[in-house]
Order: C-alpha cells, then structure tokens, then sequence
C-alpha cells in the first residue's frame, strides 16, 4: 500500500525544498533544507490517501457557512482613528510617515 | 483568600461582599505569579489593566449593588488576540516587541461587559501545534502532571483556567487548539461555529477554519461567555447573526461514528467513553452508529488546506510593515534573513509546506483535490444530522486518541499532527463542539467531544449541560 502512494505522490527533492524556500521568502541552511526534505516527504506521502477518494463529480468548496458576496457601504468609521499612530510605532524602519523599504532597484 | 472556581460562586461573593473586585484580582494575581515560573500558563500580566477595571466594579457595587453578568469576572486571554496597549506576541520572536494598537471585537464586547482582564496566555507559535511545546517563550507544562503537556495550542489557557489562575479564558481553535488542550487538562472548552464569533483582531492562521471560543470550568461559564463575544460584526464579513434554535420535539437521537474508535486509540480511553456515551441512554436520548467515511480523511485534508492559509497568511510578517526586522541592506536578502531569524521551526515547516501545496504543478493534486475532499466531508455531516428518519440531533467521540502524552514525547511532526485526528473535521464543516470532561485513565484526564449541526450551537451547550448535572 505505502508503495503505491509513494508513487501517487512524488516525495519532494531538495531542490525542490531550495525553490519553495525561496519562494516563501525564508533562507534555510543545508541542515534545514535536509531536515525539511525528510519531513515534507513523510507529511507528502501522507497526503496520498485522499487519491482514494473519488471527487470527480464534486465542486471544490470556497465557503463553509454559505455566504456570498459580504458587501458594506464605502464609507469610513472611526472605530480606529486612533490606532493610525500607534500603527506607525511599529514600523521597523521608517521617514517621518513614511515606511522605508531597502533599495529594490541596482 | 479561597479563590472561586465559577463564575456564579464568584459573583455571589462579589455582591455580598465577601470580597472586593480588587482583592479578588490581587488574589488571581498573585496566584499566577507564585506558580507561573513553573508552568509557564501567562506571556504577559496585564496588572495595571486589571486592577483599574477592578476598582470600577467596585465603584458600582457600591453605589449601585448590582452588576451585570460577567461584570468583575477576572479572565485570561490567549496572546494571539489583541488587547490594545499591550504586548501581542502570538508566541513568536517575530512579533516579540509587538503592540496591539487596537482591541479585538471579542476584547471590546467584553471589557464593555465588565470582565477584569488579567492577562495574555502562552501559545504554540502563531497557534501551531498540539502541545505548547512550539512557543517561541518556552514550554507550559500540565498542571495535573508537570511532566506532561497541557495540549495546545491554547496551552496556557487551558492551564490557567486548570490552575486556577482565572476563571475563565479565550482561546482560538483551528484545528482542535481550544478542545484538545481543555481535555488535557480537565476542564471545558469550546468552538463554536465558524462565524458565531468575530474574527477581527485574532492574529490570523488559517482564516476559513480559526475560531475563537471560551475554556472554563463549567458549561454555564461558558455560555455566558459565548453570550457576550457572538454576534456578526462588520469588522469580519465572515460572521453571522445565529438564530437561537427551537428544540425539537422528538426524543433526541446521538451519534456515535465508528471511525473515532478505530486505528490509534488507546484502549483504556476508548472503553471509558464508550461507557460515558452509553450513559446517555440512562438519560433518555437513543444512541445510533454512525458512519462518517471521509473523515478519516480529514487530516490530510486539515494539512493541506491550513498551511496553504498559512503561508498566505504570514506573508505580512516581512520585516517591512511591523514586527521584527533584520534591517538589511537588500530587499530580498531582508525578507529571507528577517522570516529565518523571526519564525520559529512549525511556523516555517508550514510555511512550505503551504507553498508547495498551492505552487505550479501541484496545487490541483493537493489543495483542489482537498478543497473537494473538504466539500465531501461537509456533506457527510449535513446527511448525518438530516431531519429525516435516519439523521441524529448530535454526535458524541472522544477529543482526543490518547491522554496528555510527555513532554518531548512527540518529535516528528506527522506524529504530532495525529494528536488532532478527532477534532480537525469539525473545523472543516465549520461545526459547533465542546470538550467536556468524562473521568480520568491512569489519573490523567480526558474529554468527550460533543459536536452539533452548524449554527446549533446553543443546543451543544444544552447537551454539554445535562451531561454535565447527570454527573454531579
């Protein structure tokens, strides 16, 4: 059985752990990455039980209490007025008002 | 002072003034600082807080004698909820210097019922984990056997309210974080439906499953928590106003799936909930097998929907907006020294995972195909508790396939993502449950979890209240 969904679902290489890595915005080291490699694989081939499943037929589903389109009138609250400041606080790094972002352009 | 252990005995006292609102937040907080070294339940006291509301209860009794229902009531607040001017880590280094610059809708609703809130609870990172091994502040330990875990990932709530440092508190369950750690401590704890309670200013994890519910140590305490906190709120366009149901005629029918007593479970668990569910009939309601096939698909459907959520989720956590930053020179090279340095090994884990899941090539194969499994377990519920001849008004399993397990215990991650096998597919149906408590095994607790038809919540609290008089 664990053979058959080992093949349904690829285990993951490494180089595939450096790509979503990236991807993710997070540096792994080479420990890390071969951690990750091992780890992912298992979670992935657990994931293969649901081929079992026959879902040919069923609609993915995209809300579970049924609502659509949650709509409000476009006008501001000052629920949060104050929170504006205290906002800025955290900002890591910033120019008067303004956050400051590192060069993205060389 | 003897501390109250329910909300009523405290509020008897209260107005016929045993004690002040003051003494009896000096009391609870002196009692967590004695024993907080030790568990580890509270990231952050909030003194200052809790004893200005204090002295306003105080101020009412006297004038007036009388107060509301939760009015003076000293609480604890999982640390991944926003109370306004106080630290808000969700557990991890990331936000570790993180002010919540405005409350939660759930903190706003009950500071304006009055409630004394004493402070912030430890977590597992961001909510992920069965444990609260996962904080990035150290690990709580259960107070029922400090060298076992108190489950998680509302640990330090579950702990709080077992060690009788509050009388209540909030916690957020995606997954199972709010039942699982109550029925390893021994105390009450539940979710209600997704939507019941508004979302808006709980750090998210994975939004179409998080929840926030109440642990407590009895059902009335918790009642008159969900009171307060549900309710649609324009904040969180996914909540919704629920109608209190009518009871139905017809004597009540229980359900009880076959699959939650199969692979995994300790014996000795099994047998002692198989007999507290046949109690049950001794109270008038029939008992009916059920089977719900694809929840023992659940799990992989849980891992591959939540951290799909997660890893858009905590893309924000970028070192640009807010929260810990390396400072780096380089754009990139800031976003992935920032997220290595400020997120923990789960939080990270998960992350990937999630991104590998929705990335080019394999988001049909993973979270379209679990978007579809997700669909038909829903599905399972709804016929489940069809008002026809064949459906039943609730189900009964256990919360949990074991005990609390030791601390350390459970090193590899999938081994760890078992811990919720019974609890995730409430969440994926966007169901109401709680964990109520139904003896001990080997001196250690564990909970039996009562689940309901969506939006029936009030009735689950109904059941979980005659389960619980039939005991006393």
């Amino acid at each position: 059985m664990s053979s058959i969904s080992k093949e349904q679902a690829p285990r993951i290489t490494s180089e595939q752990v450096e790509h979503i890595a990236k991807l993710a915005r997070i540096e792994l080291t080479d420990q890390e990455k071969e951690k990750f490699t091992s780890e992912l694989s298992s979670i992935l081939d657990y994931f293969g039980k649901l081929n079992q499943i026959d879902t040919s037929k069923v609609e993915p589903i995209n809300q579970i209490t049924g609502l659509k389109n949650v709509v409000r009138k476009d006008e501001s609250k000052d629920n949060i007025s104050d929170a504006r400041d205290k906002i800025l606080d955290e900002v890591p790094s910033k120019k008067g008002d303004y956050y400051k972002v590192p060069k993205i352009l060389e | 002072m003897d501390l109250p252990k329910t909300i009523s005995e405290a509020r008897d006292g209260l107005i016929k003034k045993k004690y002040s609102c003051v003494e009896l937040t000096k009391g609870y907080l002196n009692k967590i600082k004695k024993e907080n070294k030790n568990l580890n339940d509270f990231l952050t006291l909030t003194d200052k807080l809790a004893l200005e509301q204090a002295e306003k209860v105080d101020d009412k009794i006297s004038q007036r004698g009388k107060i509301g229902p939760l009015e003076g009531i000293p609480i604890a607040i999982k640390d991944n909820i926003l109370v306004k001017g106080h630290k808000t880590t969700a557990g991890s280094k990331i936000l570790g210097k993180y002010i919540a610059p405005y409350d939660a809708t759930v903190i706003k609703k009950l500071k304006e019922a009055g409630v004394i809130i004493l402070g912030k609870t430890n977590l597992d990172e961001f909510a992920m984990g069965s444990s609260t091994e996962n904080s990035a502040y150290g690990v709580v330990k259960n107070p029922l056997d400090t060298s076992r875990v108190p489950g998680g990932s509302s640990g330090g709530s579950a702990v709080a309210v077992a060690a009788n440092h509050c009388l209540a508190a909030l916690g957020s369950d995606t997954g199972g974080s709010i039942r699982q750690p109550a029925a390893f401590c021994g105390i009450m704890g539940f979710k209600p439906s997704y939507g019941a309670v508004s979302r808006y200013g709980l750090i998210a994890m994975a939004s179409s499953l998080d929840q926030i519910g109440s642990l407590a140590n009895n059902t009335e305490d918790i009642q008159l928590i969900f009171n307060i906190i549900r309710g649609k709120d324009f904040l969180d366009s996914t909540s919704v106003e629920m109608k209190k149901p009518e009871t139905s005629g017809r004597n009540l029918r229980v359900g009880v799936p076959k699959e939650f007593f199969g692979q995994g479970i300790d014996l000795k668990l099994k047998e002692k909930v198989e007999k507290e569910i046949n109690d049950f009939s001794n109270l008038g309601f029939e008992i009916k097998e059920i089977s719900l096939p694809c929840t023992e698909s659940a799990l992989a459907v849980y891992y591959i929907i939540m951290p799909a959520e997660v890893s858009a989720n905590l893309a924000r956590y970028d070192g640009i907006k807010y929260g810990f930053s390396k400072k780096e020179r380089n754009l990139l090279e800031n976003y992935l020294k920032t997220r290595a340095a400020g997120l923990g090994e789960e939080p990270r884990r998960r992350i990937m995972l999630g991104t590998y899941v929705l990335s080019a090539g394999y988001r049909d194969a993973y979270y379209n195909k679990a978007q579809k499994v997700r669909a038909l377990i829903k599905r399972e519920f709804e016929k489940v508790f069809s008002s026809s001849s064949e459906g039943v008004d609730f189900i009964l399993t256990p919360t949990t396939p074991t005990p609390a397990f030791k601390i350390g215990e459970k090193k590899d991650p999938l081994s760890m993502y078992l811990s919720d096998i019974y609890t995730v597919p409430v969440n994926l149906a966007g169901l109401p449950a709680i964990s109520v408590p139904c003896g001990k095994i080997d001196d250690l607790p564990i909970g039996l979890q009562i689940i309901g038809p969506q939006f029936k919540d009030d009735s689950v609290l109904e059941i979980a209240q005659i389960y619980e008089q039939f005991h006393q």
